[in-house]
């Protein structure tokens, strides 16, 4: 917090989180506002006399009907929900093994094992979708959920493995220690102790994986083409962009009802989610 | 209840010596206290017993059982750590607990058995707290509750006070040898602290760079200490050191420097005799030292001239030069010394202590 002078506190601190919190929300709002636009509206000219581009004077709920009744939309979310889920469960189990290894166990080339997965997490997927296109091929996997599930933990693994890990070494080794001598096998001091302790950490990830999971793109448009196999947001920019005609008020309902799972659950674990990413163990 | 017993123990980290040939007998309800200056081994030493650190070569023995390749928790040992290690998410009765869950005792047991350590440590009103809501101290009784608890047979504690404000360090030093008294458990204590070492120990191991430097009741090593980092390590202020050459004339041995000329009692004399015409550390405790009186017999006095004056209200010292180097007296509190002041210093000859000036061991 400043100290000092009321306008100190005005200049320094209110007004620039004010135009930073607008500027952030901005776009969210634009979004809701074209939502509840008719389209007289939103196909006005800008020189006309009763041009309001910032508010609606008739709002409606024909473009979210039309959108839930007319398109496969509740099929993408569900889609969506689903890869995401066990995406991020299979990263998250496999990250936790992992990155409690790297951080506690001692064993040859761990270190360069630490940074090779991370490496591997700096690829960019435009150029491993290739690759992995030939793959889910080969599988037989292409257009169905399976292969998303199995293709996310290829980033979704190395960036919880080095989440976790960065925050089990901030764990202190003691409280293992201490745990073995008092009886229990490393398997239960982990399952005990250290992730119970580490449960910020565990969730923020999760959290990470989920919103990455739910808002990739390339992997979905590559991998699956049917439409009632897609995921919201392939779903809603290849169905409802079709040629140069853009639905401009299903587009915006749709990204507004496909962010609300995700706002939803990073504000119902902010505070586990702060006390992740400031690694903050009280000991 | 058990014996510890370590036989050419050894532990090296890559390139690093850690603990070299430790050899330690630790009888059945002894307290054993290792100290001596960080990196000296100790704590390894303490780890390899407790399992935690793999032996690089020698054996272990607990109760008669070698345990080199037991798991920590197969040891039947607590430990309690620096850092208290309590876990953060369970409650002090959880804490407590934890070890009984994991060794399936029933739920009555583990109650009685926590209720009654709670009871000795005078924790009974905190089971319900969680670690963070406690002091330091509160803290460090938990920890040790919760080595108790389990009726090991060897405790293990690894500089246990060492985060606790002075006071209360002295507070909790008494209650753990209240609590060695009252269960009579082995146990194995590390410190860098040479006053908990001498206040605890049944016998105190001093270590440095890996090696055991000597072995023995706490008056013993202060008495006659092995050699002069033994003699320099334990007691507070510190023993004073002078490099002084032997030499024999009117049928006495003489250890002088520029700032002193000492006759050397004859019993010592037996032992230190055949150095004359060579120079040996001469060292003595500040204690030995008093200010001279008409009394004292002139080849025991030398010169010295204060540079700064410590009053503890018990007693004070004098930080004092004498020739080229530099001594601390402990004088009764009575004395009036100022800075400057040249006083006249005697030994007291019956407590030197002489050590060779290579190896360094006591003469």
């Amino acid at each position: 917090m400043i100290e000092g002078a009321k306008w100190k506190r005005w200049v320094f601190f209110y007004i620039p989180l004010s135009a930073f919190v607008f500027s952030l929300l901005f776009p969210f709002y634009w979004m809701a506002v074209t939502t509840v636009r008719p389209d007289s509206e939103l196909y006005r000219p800008w020189m006309a006399p009763n041009y309001t581009p910032f508010w609606t004077t008739h709002p409606t709920w024909e473009h979210v009907t039309s959108l839930l009744e007319e398109t496969l939309f509740s099929t993408w979310m569900w889609n969506t929900m689903f890869i995401a889920l066990i995406a991020t469960a299979i990263s998250l189990f496999c990250g936790l093994l992992a990155g409690y290894a790297l951080s506690r166990l001692k064993f040859r080339f761990a270190g360069m094992l630490g940074t090779g997965i991370f490496v591997t997490y700096l690829v960019p997927q435009t150029l491993l979708f290739i690759p992995l296109a030939d793959i889910i091929r080969n599988f037989h996997l292409g257009d169905t959920p399976w292969a998303l599930i199995l293709t996310y933990p290829t980033f979704l693994i190395p960036f919880c493995t080095w989440l976790l890990m960065g925050y089990f070494k901030a764990i202190p080794r003691e409280l293992e220690e201490c745990a073995r001598i008092d009886g229990a096998s490393r398997f239960k001091a982990m399952i005990y102790i250290i992730f119970p302790i580490a449960v910020p950490g565990i969730l923020s990830a999760g959290i990470f994986a989920f919103t990455l999971s739910w808002n990739e793109f390339i992997y979905a448009l590559v991998f699956l083409s049917s439409p009632d196999e897609k995921t919201v947001p392939v779903g809603v920019t290849s169905e409802l962009i079709r040629g140069d005609v853009f639905y401009w008020g299903e587009l915006m309902a749709g990204a507004l009802l496909g962010s609300i799972p995700v706002a939803f659950v990073y504000s119902f674990f902010v505070e586990h989610y702060v006390a992740g990413l400031t690694g903050s163990v009280k000991g | 209840m058990a014996p510890v017993v370590i036989r050419h123990l050894n532990k090296k980290f890559d390139e690093v010596h850690a603990v070299n040939d430790v050899n330690l007998e630790i009888r059945d309800k002894e307290f054993v206290v290792l100290v001596g200056p960080s990196g000296c081994g100790k704590t390894t030493t303490l780890r390899m017993v407790a399992g935690l650190e793999s032996v690089t070569s020698g054996d272990i023995l607990i109760g008669d059982k070698l345990v080199n390749d037991l798991a920590p928790m197969d040891r039947d040992i607590a430990m309690v750590f620096q850092n208290y290690a309590l876990y953060p998410h369970m409650s002090v009765y959880d804490n407590m607990a934890f070890g009984l869950k994991m060794r399936k005792f029933d739920r009555a047991e583990i109650a009685k058995r926590v209720q009654e350590a709670a009871g000795i440590l005078g924790i009974e009103p905190l089971l319900k707290r969680k670690p963070r809501q406690l002091s330091g101290g509160q803290r460090q009784r938990v920890a040790l509750g919760r080595a108790i608890v389990r009726h090991p047979q060897v405790f293990l504690f690894d500089e246990p006070l060492s985060n606790l404000d002075a006071k209360l360090r002295v507070q909790m030093r008494v209650e753990i040898k209240k609590l060695h008294v009252r269960l009579g458990t082995t146990a194995v204590y590390v410190t860098h602290d040479q006053v908990e070492a001498m206040t605890l120990g049944d016998r105190v191991v001093v270590m440095k760079d890996g090696f055991v430097q000597q072995v023995g009741e706490p008056l013993d090593l202060y008495n006659k200490p092995a050699n002069r980092f033994v003699a320099g390590f334990i007691g507070s202020p510190a023993m004073n050191f002078a490099t002084v050459n032997l030499s024999e004339a009117n049928g006495a041995l003489w250890a002088a420097n520029e700032g002193m000329r000492i006759k050397v009692p004859a019993e010592i004399a037996g032992r230190v005799g055949r150095y004359a015409g060579q120079s040996c550390v001469l060292g003595v405790r500040p204690e030995d030292l008093r200010l001279a009186s008409s009394a004292d017999a002139a080849d025991l006095n030398f010169d010295a001239v204060v540079e700064v004056v410590e009053q503890l209200g018990a007693e004070i010292l004098l930080d004092v030069t004498v020739g080229s180097g530099m001594m601390v007296a402990a004088v009764e509190p009575t004395v009036r010394a100022k800075v400057r002041d040249r006083l006249r210093l005697a030994l007291n000859p019956a407590r030197l202590h002489f050590f060779d000036a290579t190896t360094e061991a006591a003469i």
